[in-house]
């Protein structure tokens, strides 16, 4: 085995599988330092060419090790193996491949890489037509598979939180500039992704003369006395705007993370930095790693990852790790990579590394080709990058945020240096950036060299693509992007940005910091969806509103639907829609039905300028209604559209109550508090929504008198006393009372209002007293039978009222109203503007879809307008429908074609008032 | 996710709040004769400008409208004001 665990560990020991066979690991595993300890190294393939493929890393960075873990019936996709914690009895499996990363059947496409470059599908499946081939393709694209078992109880919690400082990073400098801030009185909350903290410490020998352990140690003691937060296995994956940063906790496998919405006052970016890779031929085997990565498995899971080991660096760094890789037993041959071109050796087996003819035979390449500070959540801050020669980097510059970074992320890669500049940021301080010991010789990609040379590992992304899309003329980075697909894959471009955008200078001609970087965007870190919506989800995210006599609709057998938010009875008992609601439209229209009108707005205007206000509200002149009247009219927007219809009552002088849609309460609330506060004088007129106080009941049909006879009331309900359109307030048993004489289905109707707590009393009486419960679905049919709209169906956002047949406000009205100069506009005068018809089609012909097209005459007929609400209508024995179209009132008795999927009928355009239309009934 | 400042309510959550206008647009008065580019200008003119921009807006849970300061660039904000007060 080439790499092996070189000393054991005190941790339990965990069993696991991977793609099928059995391994063991220890208490603080990675799947991936789990696996390396047993010998495997190909735990993956990549994503277009089945390349065999190990992990490069050892944390968030990993292109290459991606797995499907199956533990206790929890099966999660697109696990990294490097971030995934080993848990016992887990069972591991490469996502792209088939049957095993070790062996997987698609591997032999890589045999065709010559024809597989960028933009490859672009331009092959051109002819005859992309989406003949999409579905093929598209099921041979993507990474793990999502399974259909539903997580019982995997809901992320979303907790808000705040701080005065919020140090992202559990490292040296994270550790120093928090304990510093925390001893300093500040409340201060501190950020690791990984279960333990001390990040890069180990990578040293001491830290200021103690043991790294110890020194953490004693650094998170210091800040938990001083009462620092410490949020283990958490990790800081965004910055949005206002300072809000979002921070995912993992727990257990399996179990949901946490969100939290942290607001920091002052945040201490300490997130560290990694190692580049370097692109020479073949550096994509399974065998070469970053140098951190190695020292990584070495000092936190006791795992050396090679015997006989090349090195290839650049930079300073690399001689600590090579003395610390000695020192653990492995064989290092230091390799200077300015020498010469490389070229790997070997294919799933690394065999060697070859450099200028000269071959090394050696397992394992190391390689760092300098460190790339993780600026990603400096960038979602909207902070801003400058290039430092020096360290050949991009480092934090200025920024807006009340942020500052520390440490590697900064670009202090010496221990020393990253302490000091933290412990100023703890202070409170903004210290300049020190002057560094490390160096490096700049090492970039050098396009037009031989072999095949990966950028982005996961999505293989060699140089040659990145050569392709420069000539053709792909040359803008966010272009190059795209055209790739560099810096796409789950990891985000976090080992290949750099060295694609350094390409592609080069290959222009350009410095690096002129072709500058694509947009940081979060997450850092792939996060589930989960976590974004929590527990917002089903009637959490959109909570139905519920009638006060839902119990009594159950009981009488209400079919319940959503309608506008409420909850609502379609129509009652069995037998199937339609059989329902033919029975009780006849049973309304002969009798007395008894619906549930609650939901309609009851929108109280109140003050000395009520008067005033709603007459501007209104299209409709509303300063001539006496009192105890009421009134149907419409709002409209500024743009002279209907908003809203529905009557208003005026109870006295200064009050009047607005019944506004039951699905646009809300709407016309704000639409009414935005008039009185802006252009009113706030303290004349006052809005009060009392919708939700008041339970309406309408009782609707011939016989609807005499049901209200059989409840006792004092007041007159004869004709003469209480006709069509008028209000009274009275009492029954003793609690008030609103009836106001309005009908929505044609008949004789009285809407009846009582407080919600009354509502059950009243419901029982009128049963009582003779009346049947009908649902929404018979109204519905009733009002079109009556050719009475519903706005939003019935109408579209370029209705005006007079399309709708109400035109005196229009052209008589002299106050302002809303909408009102957006009826002089020429749109507005166009005399091809749809109107309100109603369309009739012979006895016995089939209903109108809806939506279906009243089109032209001639061999391309064009739409002249629509059906927008179609019924068989029981009081009429006949399909009815009522639609807009265009010049409709001019045309009443036209023969027109109406067109639907292909097929075309016959119409006749009529008055939409198909039942009733002289109104004796609703008179009566 | 930003904070505005309600003016009666204290600082809340983005969502809690409606966009309602750009401020300082004045409603022609429609008993006159205004031309058909004067009422698109106040229906359709839109600023939108980058940097400190003054808007209306109402936090829909209290149902106060009032002017918003704030800067659409780096979305600070500058400061909230009451309608009221502004007319008082």
């Amino acid at each position: 085995m080439t790499s092996r665990r070189v000393s054991s560990s005190a941790g339990k020991t965990l069993n696991f599988t991977f793609d099928g066979k059995s391994y063991t690991g220890v208490e603080g595993d990675t799947i991936a330092s789990a696996l390396l300890a047993n010998g495997v190294r190909i735990m993956g393939r990549s994503f277009k060419y089945h390349r065999p493929r190990g992990p490069w890393s050892a944390w968030v960075d990993d292109p290459n090790a991606i797995m499907t873990v199956r533990k206790g019936g929890v099966e999660l996709p697109n696990c990294p193996a490097t971030t995934t914690y080993l848990e016992d009895g887990m069972e591991a499996r490469a996502v792209n491949a088939w049957p095993s990363a070790a062996f997987d059947i698609k591997g032999g496409l890589d045999l065709f890489h010559r024809w597989l470059s960028a933009g490859f599908y672009y331009k092959t499946f051109m002819w005859p037509d992309w989406h003949l081939f999409e579905p093929a393709i598209r099921k041979m694209a993507g990474l793990g598979h999502v399974t259909d078992a539903v997580l019982e109880g995997y809901s992320a919690d979303q907790i808000h939180d705040r701080c005065d400082v919020l140090v992202i990073g559990g490292g040296p400098a994270g550790l120093a500039a928090a304990r510093l801030a925390s001893e300093r009185g500040q409340d201060v909350v501190l950020v690791e992704d990984h279960r333990n903290l001390g990040g890069g410490a180990r990578l040293s020998r001491d830290i200021e003369g103690m043991d790294p352990d110890a020194w953490v140690a004693a650094e998170a003691e210091a800040i938990a006395q001083a009462g620092g937060r410490i949020l283990n296995h958490a990790t800081a994956f965004g910055i949005y705007d206002h300072q809000m940063v979002a921070i995912i906790e993992h727990g257990p496998f399996g179990v949901a993370p946490r969100l939290h919405r942290m607001r920091a006052r002052r945040v201490i970016l300490a997130s560290g930095a990694l190692d580049r890779p370097i692109t020479f031929a073949n550096n994509d085997r399974p065998g070469i790693m970053s140098v951190s990565g190695a020292c990584t498995y070495l000092t936190g899971h006791n795992v050396l990852v090679g015997r006989n080991i090349a090195l290839v660096s650049n930079n300073s760094h690399a001689n600590t790790a090579a003395e610390m890789l000695t020192r653990a037993g492995a064989h290092i041959t230091q390799v200077e990579p300015a020498f010469g071109p490389m070229k790997a050796l070997g294919g799933k087996r690394l065999r060697g590394l070859r450099q200028n003819n000269r071959t090394r035979p050696v397992d394992t390449i190391l390689a760092s080709g300098g460190q790339t500070p993780l600026v990603h959540l400096w960038r979602h801050a909207g902070g801003k990058l400058d290039w430092c020669d020096t360290r050949q980097a991009f480092l934090p510059g200025s920024t807006p945020m009340n942020m500052i970074a520390v440490g590697a992320a900064n670009g202090a890669f010496d221990m020393h240096a990253a302490l000091e500049e933290a412990r100023a940021a703890g202070r409170g301080e903004s210290p300049n950036r020190a002057s560094t010991k490390y160096h490096l010789t700049p090492l970039w990609p050098s396009p037009g060299s031989e072999g095949r040379q990966w950028i982005d590992f996961q999505h293989d992304v060699t140089l040659k693509d990145i050569e392709l899309a420069a000539r053709e003329n792909y040359a803008s980075v966010e272009h190059l992007k795209r055209y790739t697909t560099l810096g796409m894959a789950s990891d985000q471009g976090k080992t290949s940005n750099m060295a694609g955008l350094a390409a592609m200078a080069t290959l222009q001609g350009k410095p690096i910091p002129e072709v500058g970087t694509t947009t940081f965007r979060p997450p850092f870190v792939p996060v589930p969806i989960e976590v974004y919506h929590g527990h917002h989800k089903g009637q959490h995210w959109n909570p139905v509103k519920r009638l006060s006599l839902e119990p009594e609709h159950r009981a009488a057998g209400a079919a319940l639907g959503e309608y506008g938010g409420w909850l609502r009875p379609a129509w009652y008992g069995t037998g199937g829609m339609a059989a329902r609601v033919e029975e009780e439209v006849k049973l309304a229209r002969d009798g007395a039905g008894l619906f549930d009108a609650s939901p309609l707005g009851k929108i109280e205007v109140v003050g000395p300028d009520a008067e005033r206000f709603v007459n501007f509200i209104y299209y409709n002149t509303i300063k001539t209604l006496k009192s105890e009247r009421i009134r149907y009219g419409f709002m409209l927007s500024e743009g002279g559209i209907v908003y809203d219809d529905g009557v208003i009552a005026r109870v006295d002088e200064n009050r009047f109550i607005i019944s506004c849609s039951s699905s646009h309460v809300d709407g016309v609330r704000t639409h009414l508090e935005a008039w009185r506060q802006d252009g009113n004088d706030p303290d004349r007129v006052f809005i009060h929504d009392t919708t939700q106080h008041w339970a309406t009941l309408t009782v609707t049909g011939p016989q609807a008198r005499d049901v209200l006879l059989g409840l006792g009331l004092e007041a007159d309900l004869s004709k003469d006393a209480l006709p069509h359109m008028a209000f009274v307030e009275t009492t029954w048993r003793d609690t008030p009372l609103r009836i106001a004489r309005v009908s929505f289905s044609g008949d004789l109707s009285f809407e009846l209002s009582v407080r919600r707590s009354k509502a059950g009393d009243l419901w029982q009486a009128l049963r009582d007293a003779g009346a049947t419960p009908i649902g929404l679905e018979a109204m519905s049919v009733m009002r079109a039978e009556k050719g009475y709209i519903m706005i939003g169906k019935d109408t579209d956002g370029e209705t005006m009222p007079h399309d709708l047949g109400f035109t005196v406000p229009r052209e008589k009205k002299t106050a302002a109203f809303v909408g009102d100069r957006s009826l002089h506009m020429d749109v507005a005068n166009d005399p091809a503007r749809k109107q309100l018809v109603g369309l009739a089609v012979p006895e016995g012909a089939p209903m109108l879809p809806i939506g279906a097209h009243v089109v032209t005459d001639g061999a391309t007929p064009t739409s002249q307008g629509y059906v927008t609400s179609s019924y068989e209508s029981p009081t009429m024995g006949r399909a009815i429908a009522i639609g807009l179209v265009e010049k409709g009132h001019a045309r009443m008795g036209d023969t027109v074609k109406v067109w639907h999927l292909g097929k075309t009928r016959e119409a006749v355009i009529t008055s939409p008032a198909f039942f009733d239309p002289d109104g004796e009934r609703l008179h009566a | 996710m930003q904070i505005f400042p309600c003016p009666f309510c204290g600082p809340r959550d983005e969502r809690e709040f409606l966009f309602v206008t750009e401020a300082g647009k004045v409603r022609p008065d429609t008993t006159r004769k205004i031309s058909d580019e004067e009422w698109a200008r106040y229906l359709y003119a839109i600023r939108n400008d980058k940097g400190a921009v003054r808007e209306v807006w109402m936090h829909i849970t209290c149902g106060a409208l009032f002017v918003l300061e704030r800067d659409s660039v780096t979305m600070d904000v500058i400061s909230s004001i009451s309608l009221r007060k502004e007319s008082a």
